[in-house]
């Protein structure tokens, strides 16, 4: 899903930073994207080497940190991991389960000169 | 240009005005120098010589201090700004807030210390990429709370009857609520124009190839719409069940719309946006008899992406389901005006207190 506009999004808040810290280049960016995010990896990737062009993030490697989706059952109380939003509770097949984890979409760290 | 949606901006139109973005320079008290960008709809009065506009500052309003410790060592703080610019810079006075980010030198990227290699530094980050237009959307809810106006995000996929179902629901509320809308389109404002024959104010966004609202547009949007305190404000998003998911605009609710003439498996097949709305519309329920659609199916799949959802079947040409909606969107308001109320009776009580204090000094 809209991988241009959050690629764009990685850009400000990298241009910003580097107005604020002084670095003019940026080696490395690490991207945590979680598995329930609705975001696809390799889309991001093909955007963000879209967006960087003409950029201080020109030749920057994007490292993707892949989160997990993981959730807690209602049913029966116990922690579950999740592959897509409306899955079941892979111990007792309840839906819905309370998600936990997996729907970050952050810039994490730079590596920058 | 994106592989999945096509969506890239540049090209967004707010009633047929480009919106244009600049770089400011500050320079404060201290000394210390930053630079924001700032976004204004052309020919619109904006002041350059004020620091207290509102158009959002840096990455959500965020700036890094940097300090030097008694040992050499040096550091800095991100610190987030909210609402008006007024801080103070003066060493001593400065404190950290929540989430600061800190830049650490001589650190490799494995965070191992390798003297005598060259090394770029590490710099932490740790924002949601979706930052600046949350930071945007938080400053349209709180201008429209302040006003006790009830706002609702409208979605769908195109087609859906979104802007009939809207007409309808404003001729409904004629003589009993004060309702303004924006319209979001990729081009054309013909939609507006369908808003404003009902003689309700609406205003028009042209995304370009933008394929959803954002809370930045919204906001100059809002600056332009003729809004009554205590009214409702109606957001029609571009037509599209996957973007506008992601994107809070400030809104209270998102309302859902889906059409018995599509699948009745769309919330599993686009499960975001389904989990992201408050209330589903099953619209142009009129046509159920020509049609397999089964409405428990496609409210079971709803509740499975999102339990807490609410269900409204309507149908703009029957009428049906139009009484709940219309009761829905009442309940909300009257949500929005007693918040207001209260807020307002704070600030009442606040100001007899300060008055108390003045007149026994």
């Amino acid at each position: 899903m809209h991988e241009m506009s959050l690629a764009e999004g990685v850009l400000q808040l990298i241009e910003d930073a580097a107005r604020d810290q002084g670095f003019t280049a940026v080696r490395t960016v690490w991207v945590e994207i979680g598995q329930l995010s609705g975001v696809e990896p390799e889309a991001m990737a093909f955007c963000f080497d879209a967006v960087s062009r003409g950029t201080l993030l020109e030749g920057a490697r994007l490292e993707v940190v892949h989160v997990a989706g993981s959730g807690h059952c209602y049913e029966c109380g116990r922690d579950t991991e999740l592959q897509a939003v409306y899955d079941a509770c892979t111990h007792c097949g309840a839906v819905p389960v309370h998600i936990t984890g997996g729907t970050e979409m952050r810039v994490k760290e730079l590596e920058v000169d | 240009m994106c592989t999945t949606c096509g969506c890239g901006h540049g090209e967004t139109r707010i009633e047929g005005d480009a919106l244009h973005g600049h770089d400011h320079v500050h320079v404060h008290a201290d000394g210390t120098v930053h630079s924001h960008g700032h976004d204004h709809a052309h020919g619109e009065p904006h002041d350059h010589g004020s620091h207290e506009h509102d158009h959002g500052h840096g990455v959500a309003g965020q700036h890094e201090h940097p300090h030097v410790h008694a040992d050499g060592s040096t550091h800095s703080h991100a610190h987030v700004h909210q609402g008006a610019h007024a801080h103070d810079h003066a060493p001593g006075s400065f404190k950290p807030v929540e989430g600061h980010g800190h830049l650490h030198y001589g650190h490799g990227p494995a965070h191992t210390h390798a003297p005598g290699m060259s090394q770029g530094r590490m710099v932490q980050i740790e924002q949601d990429i979706l930052a600046k237009n949350n930071a945007y959307a938080k400053q349209n809810r709180e201008r429209l709370a302040e006003r006790g106006i009830f706002a609702l995000n409208l979605v769908s996929s195109p087609g859906s009857g979104k802007t009939t179902l809207l007409v309808k629901t404003i001729e409904a509320l004629k003589g009993k609520a004060t309702v303004a809308v924006i319209e979001g389109d990729q081009q054309t404002s013909q939609d507006a124009e369908r808003i404003r024959a009902t003689g309700a104010p609406a205003i028009q966004i042209n995304t370009g190839k933008g394929c959803h609202l954002d809370a930045h547009m919204v906001g100059h949007a809002l600056e332009k719409l003729p809004l009554a305190d205590e009214s409702l404000l109606m957001i029609e998003n571009v037509g599209n069940l996957v973007c506008p998911a992601a994107f809070d605009l400030g809104e209270a609710s998102k309302v859902v719309i889906l059409s018995v003439t599509e699948g009745e498996d769309k919330p599993i097949k686009y499960p975001d946006m389904f989990r992201a709305a408050r209330l589903m519309l099953l619209n142009k329920c009129d046509l159920l008899p020509h049609l397999t659609f089964s409405v428990d199916k496609a409210i079971e799949f709803a509740r499975r992406v999102n339990p807490d959802i609410e269900v409204i079947r309507t149908s703009s040409t029957s009428g049906e389901g139009f009484d709940a909606w219309l009761a829905w969107i009442e309940e909300g308001a009257a949500l929005a005006r007693s918040r207001r109320a209260v807020s307002v009776d704070v600030l009442k009580r606040r100001i007899a207190e300060l008055e108390q204090q003045l007149s026994t000094k």
